[in-house]
């Protein structure tokens, strides 16, 4: 069987408050907490973006695993906030850690499920016998209209999973796909800002694929949401992935471990990868784990995964997703958030 | 630096590789035919922590174009405990939290851009450990 035999997650250490959001546009800060369930999010540094969350994220998959670099044999990074247009994130990445030359890379990109979409197909390269390790990266720097919903929620950082056969940390029992054309969020080529369709988010994208990809690894592993200890669905917001819960009878204390987003905000193709990373943070050996993502367009990627006895051992060095979440280094401003996400215009 | 003189240093620039002098054993970096200690010039690869301790340091106020927008900022000489020095920009820091003997991890960020149009240029910094 294959599985996760290295994980790592990395988040920028800046973050702006909904409250300092919404009083640059005049906003009630009250009725977006509770609407979006959003208190903070993190805002990547000027020298931070998706290819250096990649390599640190990697970095601690790499030593969690104690595996040799070189003997990954395939690199996904799927993220909709690729540095380069032409070019692709994954070649720097696999000569900052020492892997290759031989080795296949390639940039995903299906808005917030690139990630999850990048470890389906590690996963499956390892199963089949092509390559021994395969490393699997969602990670991104996104970005939200100024004075757009989306504003109180795009965020910056990103995990990383290794897949081999042997020194399983998690056991991947199942996997299933859903998708359609559902044109509820999308960004045209050379655009800046991505549109989305408003409440048309809701129903017809997000819960029906969330759902539908939910119960179809329900139906296809035979089992209930109770045989899980953990679950985690892709966070646009707090709000969603909870209702989500609810409608297919997961329980708050299945959801509120991966719940990253009230603290990190939406880091769309690092969004359930890093829930995820959060959960094998603390989670026990035999422990099933329930992964849904979600991306605009539209489609999900469900995932069965149970923890083995390696775990615990394994995760004793590297960063915990919830110390980084719970030590930000500072807040900054409105203006300092402009400056940083490069929204002011500057002269050449 | 032109993009040729980029990618000549991406083993030392991306993943720290240094050298270690077969006769006085000191760790050099980067890479070098001389060893500045002996004289020797027999080297094997030696690998550097991500770890480190602030050995002087100096802020930066008027920068180069290209770091124009992260002015001001730290700029430090680092000792990795192989006895490496680096000298790197510090960040995800207060200016007056960085002087000698401040332990540092190093992480790997976007060192300057190209212009709008030309490549990204990545490496390590130093940021505050803990
Ligand atoms: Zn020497």
């Amino acid at each position: 069987m294959a599985g996760i035999v290295g994980y790592g997650a990395f988040i920028p250490r800046h973050r702006i408050r909904s409250e300092e959001i919404a009083r640059q546009w005049g906003k009630d800060a009250a009725a977006i907490k509770r609407g979006l369930v959003l208190e903070e999010k993190s805002v990547p540094g000027i020298d931070e973006d998706t290819i250096t969350i990649s390599v640190e994220a990697a970095r601690d998959a790499v030593e969690r695993a104690g595996i040799d670099p070189i003997k990954i044999g395939a690199v996904y990074i799927g993220s909709e906030s690729h540095p380069y247009a032409v070019k692709p994130s994954g070649t720097v990445v696999v000569d900052a850690l020492g892997i290759g030359p031989e080795v296949h890379v390639a940039d995903f990109e299906f808005a917030c499920k690139a990630g999850t979409e990048a470890m389906f197909v590690a996963l499956g390269l390892v199963e089949s016998g092509r390559v021994e390790y395969a490393l699997a990266i969602g990670a991104d720097t996104s970005q939200g209209a100024p004075n757009d919903a989306l504003e109180f929620s795009a965020s910056a950082g990103g995990a990383a999973y290794i897949f081999g056969k042997r020194d399983l940390l998690v056991d991947v029992l199942e996997t299933y796909s859903y998708t359609s054309d559902t044109p509820d969020f999308w960004r045209r080529e050379g655009r800046f800002y991505p549109r989305h369709g408003g409440r048309f988010t809701g129903e017809p994208a997000y819960f029906r694929h969330v759902t539908s990809a939910t119960r179809g690894i329900l139906k296809k592993t035979g089992m209930n949401p109770e045989d899980f200890k953990y679950a985690v669905f892709h966070m646009p917001n707090g709000k969603f992935p909870q209702q989500a819960a609810k409608r297919l009878g997961f329980t708050k204390e299945q959801m509120e471990t991966g719940l990253v987003v009230v603290k990190m905000g939406n880091t769309y193709s690092g969004s359930s990868p890093t829930g995820l990373a959060a959960i094998l943070d603390v989670a026990d050996p035999g422990d099933k784990i329930l992964l849904t993502s979600f991306g605009s367009g539209a489609g999900s990627d469900s995932f069965v995964l149970q923890a083995t006895e390696l775990l615990p051992q394994r995760r004793t060095t590297g960063r915990k997703v919830w110390s980084m979440l719970d030590t930000p280094l500072r807040y900054v401003t409105y203006g300092e958030y402009a400056k940083l996400r490069e929204k002011i215009i500057l002269n050449d | 630096m032109p993009s040729p003189g980029y990618w000549r240093g991406i083993p030392s620039r991306l993943r720290l590789e240094a050298v270690r002098c077969s006769s006085c054993e000191n760790v050099v970096y980067p890479s070098r035919r001389i060893c500045p200690h002996c004289h020797g010039t027999k080297w094997e690869p030696a690998e550097l922590s991500r770890t480190g301790e602030v050995v002087t340091s100096t802020v930066v106020h008027v920068a180069p174009d290209d770091f124009a927008m992260e002015a001001p900022y730290v700029l430090a000489l680092i000792e990795t405990p192989e006895g490496a020095r680096l000298m790197l920009q510090v960040t995800d820091c207060e200016l007056n939290e960085i002087g000698p003997g401040t332990a540092v991890n190093l992480e790997f960020r976007r060192i300057r851009a190209e212009g709008n149009s030309g490549i990204l240029c990545y490496g390590f910094k130093a940021v505050p450990a803990g």
